[in-house]
């Protein structure tokens, strides 16, 4: 399936990467697993979102916990915890 | 309610006086958030900022009586005494806008999809969120839904 993958703040900046469409390999079907997979990619990938990093994500604009489903066409973004008011 | 989300500044005097306007409204309850030392630049998600905003006002109406609210955050470059957010609660009597404009602070506090990079003398760097403002959140005691992932 194909979802398209966001990515703000210093998450952002780190990966040097806004926005993406990914073609998300059969089995993987949550938020933690896309995350997984984008890790494996190794490099900065590895170190941004690595487990002992805080990183927050949303599946079409909620926030979601890293169990949470993807489907296709799903809009997912990955961000730092949020530091407004 | 009221929700907006821009770069421009407000005049909190006139949004408070626009929400007063309603013979059932006793009390209007506000806070303005402003920078404090170091210019910034916040940066959002547009959409899920303007819609999360908009869930927690609706979860502050279930709980207090909540006549009308208006919530303005901006983003963008913002320099030291700009004003970053308004919230203004009004309702019949003070407990219900005081406790409602505080639950919607803490709130954007920790799911408002806001990033803060300050401009210091030593170069930019990203604001770390942090855990007092969690637990400001956490003892609202947020229903299933609205709590932090």
């Amino acid at each position: 399936m194909k979802v398209t993958v966001r990515f703000f703040a210093s998450v952002k900046e780190q990966l040097g990467r806004e926005l993406e469409e990914i073609e998300v390999p059969a089995g993987i079907s949550t938020v933690g697993g896309l995350r997984a997979h984008l890790r494996a990619r190794g490099g900065r990938w590895a170190e941004v979102l690595a487990e002992t990093r805080r990183v927050s994500a949303a599946v079409n604009q909620d926030m979601v916990k890293p169990g949470a489903a993807i489907r296709p066409g799903d809009e997912v973004a990955f961000f730092p915890p949020v530091t407004g008011g | 309610m009221k929700i907006l989300v821009q770069p421009g500044n407000f005049d909190a005097g006139l949004e408070i006086k626009a929400l007063s306007n309603n013979p059932s409204i006793g009390a209007v309850a506000s806070f303005v958030g402003v920078v404090r030392e170091v210019a910034m630049t916040l940066e959002h998600y547009p959409g899920m900022t303007e819609n999360s905003i908009r869930k927690i006002a609706e979860e502050a109406r279930s709980r207090w009586q909540v006549i009308d609210c208006t919530v303005i955050h901006r983003y963008g470059e913002l320099r030291p005494s700009d004003q970053i957010v308004l919230v203004a609660v009004a309702s019949a009597h003070r407990g219900d806008a005081f406790a409602a404009c505080e639950f919607i602070m803490d709130y954007l506090k920790t799911r408002a999809p806001f990033w803060k990079k300050e401009h210091a003398a030593e170069g930019p760097r990203w604001v770390e969120a942090k855990s007092s403002d969690d637990d400001a959140a956490e003892r609202w005691q947020l229903r299933q839904g609205l709590t932090q992932p």
